[in-house]
């Protein structure tokens, strides 16, 4: 199985780090003002990040 | 898997209106995969809402959409279902478009049971006009138009609902977002009204005004006073206390009004 790829629209990112408090892996960071994807290889594709964005900006693939 | 989202958005849409941590928009990802789950046509799928700031969702979705007058969705959506009974028709509105300013049109859309589902994003609060409270603004907290409190005690929207004849009602909040698509998956499949309230969080008009430091807060206050109802079921009216009831909280069989009509239709035709 190959490493899940988790992806971050910047354009879309309003920054209210839901997905970087509530990944249970710690796969987010904020910097800034939009979250940024700081460890993927911890990413265990539960999903819960894609479903809470309420933006449309985080995608795991 | 990630779900493919774009298929049923309208293509430059996005970034959405909605402040940054508003629930509207995880409400909004769980209404397109429910209604991918079920298979509902695009064309053949109505979705209407009033004023508001949930009533923007519809804006954003690519099916045949309706953004009508504050409160009456619900009449708009059965003059709908009345003209087109085989289409799918889904409301989507706040609190204050719903049970406040559309009361008077949501129990009697509940009371008809006309076939279809009434999505309730119940965010506490008037948002979009400025921070007003509604009738779910709990009692005491505060909202741009009772800065001491509001001393008013709130609907309870399922309550309200079943009251008023819904045969099927629901809630779950924005944090469990699985279950947003599967209980409106549920009411779709339901034949008759379907409520689904999903108490969301606003950290722009209510968040702020009530102590709450972040959207993180608000959104574990969620996760801490939803109770799912087999497991209400085991505990005391001490463990309730502040809690909500969260699943499916009513169904039940009843004519369809427009199932109803058809037999009106028929006698007027001396059937």
């Amino acid at each position: 199985m190959s490493s899940p790829k988790v992806e971050i629209i910047e354009n879309y990112c309003k920054g209210c780090s839901i997905c970087v408090e509530f990944c249970p892996t710690n796969v987010f960071k904020m910097e800034g003002f939009v979250a940024k994807v700081v460890r993927p290889e911890a990413c265990t594709k539960c999903m819960l990040c894609e479903l809470r964005c309420p933006d449309f900006a985080v995608k795991v693939h | 898997m990630a779900f493919d989202y774009e298929q049923y958005l309208r293509p430059g849409k996005l970034p959405h209106i909605w402040c940054p941590g508003c629930g509207h928009g995880i409400v909004m990802k769980g209404l397109l995969r429910a209604i991918d789950t079920c298979g509902l046509e695009k064309n053949n799928t109505a979705i209407v809402s009033g004023i508001g700031c949930a009533s923007r969702l519809p804006g954003y979705v690519d099916f045949n959409t309706l953004h009508t007058a504050h409160g009456r969705a619900a009449a708009f959506a059965t003059g709908i279902k009345m003209a087109k009974p085989e289409m799918d028709v889904l409301v989507v509105g706040g609190d204050g478009d719903g049970v406040a300013i559309g009361g008077n049109h949501f129990i009697h859309a509940c009371r008809r049971n006309i076939d279809m589902t009434y999505v309730l994003l119940n965010n506490y609060i008037y948002g979009m006009t400025g921070g007003q409270f509604s009738p779910c603004t709990p009692t005491w907290a505060k909202a741009s138009t009772t800065p001491y409190g509001n001393p008013d005690p709130i609907f309870d929207v399922p309550k309200l609902a079943i009251g008023a004849g819904a045969t099927f009602v629901a809630r779950t909040t924005a944090f469990h977002a699985t279950q947003i698509d599967k209980l409106i998956a549920a009411g779709l499949r339901h034949k008759g009204m379907a409520v689904i309230e999903v108490l969301d969080d606003c950290p722009t008009a209510y968040g702020r005004r009530n102590k709450f430091r972040s959207v993180v807060d608000m959104m574990k206050r969620l996760k801490e006073i939803a109770v799912p109802v087999k497991a209400a079921a085991h505990m005391t009216p001490e463990q309730l206390e502040g809690k909500v009831l969260t699943g499916i909280l009513h169904q039940e069989e009843r004519p369809e009004y427009c199932e109803q009509y058809q037999q009106v239709i028929a006698r007027a035709q001396g059937a």
